[in-house]
């Protein structure tokens, strides 16, 4: 009987590698700096950091999860992002519109370039790759034309904002913050409850259940992890605006791809495109859609992070569609499609975040940097791989 | 004569199934040996087993060969001998010239560096062998079908073929391609080729064949030698279907009532060849509660008359008018037919009808996720229980619905797309080959909710390439050839030696 639920506990484990395995993954990256930083890695205000830094990359993720599980690529979104950036702050600086207009203008042109490379995919099917390495040439050649080789800035406060600005403490402006410590209480009762009813619902219908143990230790953990980052940010200057955001746009796109038709047949796209069509789904125009969607998400990334940086640079973006891309596939999103999560590309980019922070405090030159990272993608896909070669 | 090859007691056993059972053929020195059967009658395993794709020792039976005993391990082995096919897909290089493709693999070529004076000569020699006036350098996708196959011969031709295979060569050619390359086959007769021919043409046959072996389910039924006795196209009918039909299909009562779809001057071109027709003019009905047949050939144009009346999957320039329950339907994209009542089940499910990666539940609901969701917003509820009720209805052997669809067997997979398009809703629903590749127990629950779909008052179209399922299945059977409808039989009137006939005589 043990020896039965013991067998039936690994082999759940084994089926289910990858799953535990990110979170793991992350915890583990955790500590090891923690460790070697001499704790600097989750001091209040490294965590703060963290959170500004990679936020950009976090927002374009989950575009990019859902142009890759539709089994699609976009190298353009670095290019993209450093446009936007850069028209923004000509719009705001030079011609000096009220940051309101800017706002909306910008995210409309991300969704102009991303239909534009989304028709010649979707209606001409040109590979993504082709078209979007188009796109990743064009873009980088216009921010340069645009901002003429010189960085512009600095930005009024209130588009600064965006990236650098944190949510007011309701109840005073004592440490630490209790409206951050609230919205973390109440973050954690609504993860807790909606895994609780998850595992409800799989009861009833006998899919295949997670050993109670497992349940418990992972939501145990998850909520732990989830309430220390809140305690040290109410330590610092509370929660920033950009975290909020974050957090909004990731539940908005996991309801998205787990719950709604839309995301459900960008998933079968992916799957089988051919089958897709003959079920009577609009391919054409849902991977336009798709390519949309990443667009408008490129550019508020673009905004975000000139925002950080009070100023438009030519060199903005440079590069960033790897590490966007990258996180992704960390994240366990299928390279023909068809498989992925919004959660996993998130978890993805923070690996990748915490590993680019925890290496700069530490002082790895970049040369090195960019040795480890590549490294541990291939790590991660071909434990994928592996994974399911095993299985198979 | 000797014989050249001698195939003796063949058997090839597959999982499940016994493609061949005792095959017995043997092929004379020099002449042309034609191989009948129906589709699935074992032709193409038998050749298979003859060039070593199944290699010695995966089956049980011996091949001599000029001789002696052979055991081809690859296809490499059997060329090395002179035994060439050349199979019904052309296996030729489009974007290279002739010359390239005659010697691809086997390059005219000293250390690596093709000399190109000698391979260009070569060409040129075995073209005029083969009767075809180009040179040697145009690329062979811009040739016709005919000039291709005969570049396929003169492939053969360079690596001194003794024993030529054709597997269909002439079905996909024009009427006067198919006189020169019968020409030609003679020719090489007279030059000491032995060639062995598959085809379905059976006036073509008695035109070149020296002798035929007619194969039906996997055994040797006769060997007919034209020297010996005139072989007729009603003989080798005959040998061909006479199956006997044991109960396989499950009782139906028959009662149609009113026209409930109907096809009317249905024409489609190719989507790529602009100029050829692949639908001529095709017109059908079915009422409510019959099921309708329609049967023919591989390449007679079934599955494209299907895939180009649902959503204009298939084709171009489409003409002709769809009308459901009297009232024309608009069929003029996929979720447009699906609005009309119709339901298309895929020949090929693996690639066109499932998410392979996917659960079954997801699968079930794919075509009408409408009606599992709110607002775009899925119920995953309700979808778990529609996909429940669809495992019980059909019987689809599943510990549950969470399980990819990859880990079922091909008879649970159909269960599933069936459930996929009846949750739906259709009024008219087209299944392609529905049991290809099922079953036999499996094809009877097939047949059994094909029954049940009727006695609902739905209209089944019903495509498919084994006759006897037709016949015990269908009210009504439209006989297809070529792209267009050549004779309609009504289930009395319907034997397998009528269709056939209607199918060869041209």
């Amino acid at each position: 009987m043990n020896q039965t639920a013991k067998t039936g506990v690994s082999a759940y484990l084994m089926k289910h590698m990858r799953d535990y395995g990110l979170l793991f993954a992350l915890i583990a990256i955790m500590v090891f700096f923690q460790i070697v930083t001499d704790g600097t890695l989750l001091k209040p205000v490294n965590i703060t950091n963290l959170f500004l830094q990679n936020s950009y990359i976090i927002i374009m993720a989950l575009g990019m999860l859902m142009v890759i599980v539709a089994g699609h690529i976009d190298l353009s979104v670095g290019s993209v992002m450093g446009f936007v950036g850069a028209l923004a702050a000509v719009m705001l600086v030079t011609w000096e519109l009220p940051v309101w207009v800017v706002i909306p203008v910008s995210l409309m042109v991300g969704a102009l370039i991303g239909a534009a490379q989304g028709y010649f995919v979707a209606f001409w099917r040109i590979p993504s790759f082709i078209v979007t390495l188009a796109g990743m040439l064009v873009f980088r050649g216009l921010s340069l034309w645009l901002l003429a080789g010189q960085s512009i800035g600095p930005f009024p406060k209130s588009f600064q904002a965006l990236s650098n600005g944190f949510i007011p403490d309701l109840f005073g402006v004592d440490k630490p913050n209790v409206t951050a410590l609230l919205a973390g209480v109440v973050a954690v009762g609504v993860l807790v409850w909606l895994a609780v009813q998850g595992r409800n619902r799989a009861a009833r219908y006998g899919m295949e259940m997670e050993p109670f143990a497992f349940f418990a230790a992972r939501n145990a953990v998850i909520s732990a992890a989830l309430m220390f980052v809140v305690w040290k940010l109410a330590g610092f200057r509370g929660l920033p605006n950009v975290l909020i955001s974050m957090v909004a746009l990731t539940v908005i796109y996991a309801f998205i791809t787990e719950r709604t038709t839309l995301g459900r047949r960008v998933y079968a796209i992916g799957g089988n495109e051919k089958a897709a069509k003959l079920s009577g789904i609009k391919t054409e125009r849902l991977t336009f859609y798709t390519f949309m969607n990443m667009g408008v998400l490129a550019a508020l990334g673009g905004l975000v992070f000139a925002a950080r940086l009070n100023t438009a640079t030519p060199k903005a973006g440079f590069g960033v569609e790897l590490d966007v891309i990258a996180a992704v596939f960390i994240g366990g999103a299928s390279m023909s499609g068809g498989s992925g999560k919004i959660v996993g590309a998130v978890v993805g980019a923070f690996i990748m975040g915490v590993m680019n922070n925890g290496m700069s405090i530490m002082g790895i030159g970049i040369d090195y940097q960019q040795v480890i990272k590549g490294l541990v993608l291939l790590a991660a896909v071909f434990f994928d791989v592996y994974n399911k070669q095993k299985q198979g | 004569m000797t014989a050249l090859l001698e195939m003796r007691h063949i058997t090839k056993t597959f999982p499940g199934v016994k493609a061949l059972d005792k095959v017995n053929l043997i092929v004379r020195q020099g002449e042309i040996h034609a191989i009948c059967g129906e589709n699935g009658a074992g032709k193409s395993t038998l050749m298979k087993v003859l060039s070593g794709v199944y290699p010695a020792g995966s089956y049980d039976g011996e091949i001599h060969y000029d001789g002696a005993l052979a055991q081809f391990r690859s296809i490499r082995d059997s060329e090395d001998r002179g035994i060439i096919i050349i199979h019904q897909e052309l296996a030729l290089v489009p974007l290279l010239s002739i010359a390239e493709n005659l010697f691809l693999g086997n390059e005219r070529a000293a250390q690596g560096v093709i000399n190109w004076p000698e391979t260009f000569r070569q060409t040129e020699a075995l073209l005029r062998k083969v009767g075809l006036n180009e040179g040697p350098g145009v690329q062979v996708g811009k040739l016709g079908v005919g000039k291709q196959q005969l570049v396929e011969i003169a492939k053969a031709l360079s690596k001194d073929v003794r024993l030529l295979i054709l597997d269909e060569p002439t079905a996909a050619l024009s009427e006067s391609d198919s006189q020169a390359l019968l020409d030609l086959l003679l020719e090489l007769k007279a030059q000491g080729v032995t060639s062995i021919i598959i085809s379905h043409k059976l006036n073509e046959v008695r035109r070149v064949a020296d002798s035929v072996t007619v194969i039906r389910d996997g055994t040797t039924v006769s060997t007919l030698d034209a020297h010996k006795e005139p072989i007729t196209e009603d003989r080798i009918v005959r040998d061909m279907v006479g199956r006997d039909m044991a109960n396989r299909y499950p009782e139906r009562e028959r009662r149609a009532g009113d026209v409930l779809f109907e096809v009317e001057g249905w024409n489609v071109w190719h989507p790529e060849h602009a100029e050829r027709q692949v639908i001529r003019n095709v017109s059908m009905t079915a009422r409510a509660g019959e099921v309708v047949g329609i049967a023919g050939l591989m390449g007679a144009g079934r599955t494209e008359l299907a895939m180009s009346i649902f959503g204009k999957s298939y084709g171009r320039n489409i003409s002709g008018r769809v009308s459901v329950q009297g009232k024309p339907a608009d069929t003029s994209t996929v979720s447009r037919a699906i609005a009309a009542g119709l339901a298309y089940v895929t020949e090929d499910r693996k690639s066109l009808g499932l998410v392979l990666e996917d659960t079954i539940q997801t699968n079930t609901s794919l075509a009408n996720l409408e009606g599992v969701s709110s607002r775009g917003i899925i119920n995953d509820a309700r979808e778990t229980e529609v996909a429940e009720g669809y495992r019980a209805a059909m019987r689809i052997r599943t510990p549950s619905v969470f399980q990819k669809v990859m880990n079922l067997s091909g008879g649970n997979q159909q269960k599933v797309v069936l459930s996929k398009w009846l949750f739906t809703g259709p009024e008219v629903l087209i299944l392609d080959e529905p049991t290809r590749g099922i079953d036999v127990g499996a094809k009877y629950e097939i047949y059994g909710i094909i029954n049940d779909l009727s006695a609902q008052g739905k209209a089944v179209v019903m495509i498919s390439s084994e006759l006897p399922e037709l016949l015990g299945m269908c009210d009504r059977i439209y006989v297809m050839n070529e792209g267009a409808f050549v004779g309609e039989l009504t289930a009395a009137e319907a034997t397998q030696e009528r269709i056939m006939s209607l199918i060869v005589t041209e």
